[in-house]
């Protein structure tokens, strides 16, 4: 009788265990495969990317890279303005932006009153999360016609007789071009490259620099010689993030570039970017070469941003490993 | 002697100039296009913004349309991605912490989070439009969807790692098997944590324009069918500020109003999520 129950028992486990066991491997399977999706993802993008661009390349060749004429109506299409666009803007950006924020950054860990510390440091993160299109309204409707009046034509006035400058800075001034989107642009990543550069500002332990105030440095001092030289690397992950975001930044850059695939000297000019010829034109391309050709330049955008963002992320992850131990 | 003092403290006065000057004039800069904002999106703000539907040019109306895409949209692409992002971090944090996999899919997917948005579009594009031959909502939702990913994933895998081993050890004690352990004790502790990436993912994607341009394209009506194009507030506000029409370009303003309250409101919340389990 009780071997009997007892049996029952051990077959009513054995089933249990065996459920449990079966949802066990479900879930610990479903976990993987979707972890492997994420790689699938990013394979994808590069696949699909090419297979797209596949009819525009094998057409134009390496020239595809040289050629600044973009014309849809003898379908004859060539990257160099978008790109030399694209890394224009962006450097300019970085050159901007990139002392503001460290600025900024020392600001909030050496200067600011502590109580005002958080808040501000908060709202700098909460203005990094402003999608881009806020931007670019602005940019059009506001800053635009702004520096339209006021400090294009100061610029193209003041460096008129320098000789290379006066090239630089050739008028007329539309408003829109190449100079507007790269202050968009500055503005845009500001609050990202502050709030990175305070994040690993906060790494550096307080005895170093205690010790370092305590020999009698100077708060510059201390920032110049302690803090920069211990984060270097950490900064320059965030820059190269920064610098991912600007290259591709599309709808910021759309609005008040001008969308001109003439290459011009000055950076007063119209210009246009990838992402910003994508935008605009994407919808418009009729033929398959036309569309080919803007996927070629997803393409070129796509190797340009996967190497600075696995760079950037290569640095972060050293000064992780630094900050760890 | 002096004279060293002197210039280490003058150029000390100098550099902490600068730097205050960096912050003043960099949060000067972003008060003074939120205030452009306000000032501009609120003259627009009224009812009908939220009851009529987009209008024809030269005439007033609303973005009815438009956010009720958007919203449709995004919580297809919340539907999609969060599941996915959800289970590849408890992966990465619970099977597989220290496995090859993760480190690969963690570095991958660190670069898809600032991947630009526009190439996601594209992927878009060349994956479900082309076979399907027309704009889609769904291609829409899709390739939001995969920019919800990496943000989920990432905030899953950050807050497991936090839950202590001990917990997990307690589970397992009992006998508990491992998914069990995982739903119960791991999920459980890092919830306000991961329901904070889900917010911050929401955020992210309402105000994503380009890679909706050629998925979703725009719609001028009321649609809520997935398989045609379909308005979003987002791409709205791209054609009507480009356009001359005075009451468009209010409208975008409007929109972009909307969109600024939304994306705050969202990261606050998430924020105070996060900040409430820190101050414990």
């Amino acid at each position: 009788m009780t071997l009997a129950i007892a049996e029952r028992v051990d077959n009513r486990r054995e089933k249990v265990v065996r459920h449990f066991a079966l949802t066990d491997t479900i879930f610990h399977w479903a976990c993987r495969l979707a972890a492997i999706a994420v790689l699938v993802i990013l394979g994808g993008v590069f696949v699909s990317l090419v297979s797209g661009s596949w009819e525009a390349l094998a057409k134009f060749g390496p020239a595809f890279l040289t050629t600044a004429r973009w014309s849809p109506v003898t379908e004859t299409f060539g990257a160099l303005a978008p790109i030399y666009g694209t890394l224009v803007t962006a450097a300019i950006a970085i050159v901007i932006a990139v002392p503001v924020g460290i600025g900024i950054a020392v600001f909030l860990t050496e200067l600011c009153p502590r109580p005002l510390r958080r808040p501000i440091g908060i709202a700098v993160e909460l203005l990094a999360g402003i999608p881009s299109i806020i931007y670019g309204i602005w940019g059009l409707f506001v800053f635009a016609p702004f520096l339209q009046r006021t400090l294009q034509p100061f610029l193209i006035d003041i460096f008129a007789n320098v000789p290379v400058l006066s090239d630089l800075f050739a008028g007329p001034a539309y408003g829109i071009g190449i100079l507007t989107s790269s202050l968009i642009l500055a503005i845009m990543i500001l609050p990202f490259i502050a709030s990175i550069t305070k994040d690993v500002f906060d790494t550096v332990p307080g005895v170093v620099k205690e010790s370092a105030y305590g020999i009698g440095c100077t708060t510059w001092e201390v920032v110049r010689r302690i803090v920069i030289p211990h984060t270097r690397v950490g900064i320059m992950g965030g820059v190269m993030l920064a610098l991912g975001r600007a290259l591709g930044e599309t709808m910021a850059v759309t609005f008040v570039i001008g969308n001109s695939h003439r290459l011009s000297a000055s950076i007063i000019a119209p210009g246009t970017t990838i992402s910003a010829t994508i935008a605009n034109e994407f919808t418009e391309a009729d033929a398959d070469v036309y569309v080919s050709s803007l996927m070629s330049l997803g393409l070129i955008l796509f190797f340009i941003t996967f190497i600075i963002l696995a760079a950037a992320r290569y640095m972060l992850l050293r000064m992780g490993r630094q900050a760890g131990a | 002697m002096t004279t060293i003092y002197a210039r280490r403290k003058a150029t000390n006065a100098m550099m902490m100039g600068l730097c205050v000057g960096a912050a003043a004039v960099g949060l000067a800069w972003l008060a003074l296009i939120l205030g452009a904002l306000l000032y501009k999106g609120l003259a627009g703000l009224n009812l009908a913004v939220f009851t009529e539907m987009t209008p024809p040019p030269g005439s007033a109306g609303g973005l009815l349309n438009a956010i009720y895409g958007s919203v449709i949209v995004s919580v297809i692409a919340m539907l999609i991605g969060t599941p996915i992002g959800i289970l590849a971090g408890t992966y990465m944090a619970e099977y597989g912490r220290f496995s090859k996999l993760t480190m690969i899919v963690r570095f991958i997917n660190d670069i898809l989070l600032s991947a630009p948005s526009i190439i996601i579009g594209l992927f878009v594009y060349e994956l479900i439009v082309r076979p399907m031959g027309h704009f889609s909502g769904l291609a829409g939702s899709v390739a939001l969807a995969i920019l919800v990913i990496p943000v989920v994933v990432r905030t899953t895998e950050d807050m497991l790692s936090l839950v202590p081993n001990a917990l997990r050890e307690a589970g397992t004690a009992i006998g508990a098997p491992r998914w069990i352990v995982i739903r119960s004790v791991g999920y459980r502790a890092a919830m306000s944590g991961i329901v904070t990436g889900v917010l911050l993912a929401v955020a992210r994607i309402s105000g994503e324009t380009a890679p909706l341009l050629f998925t979703a394209l725009n719609n001028q009506f009321w649609s809520s069918n997935l398989n045609a194009p379909i308005a979003s507030l987002p791409v709205t506000i791209f054609q009507f500020a480009l356009s001359p029409y005075q009451e468009w370009q209010q409208l975008a303003w409007t929109g972009a109003l909307i969109i600024t309250l939304t994306v705050l409101t969202l990261s606050i919340i998430a924020r105070s999520l996060t900040g409430r389990k820190e101050g414990h």
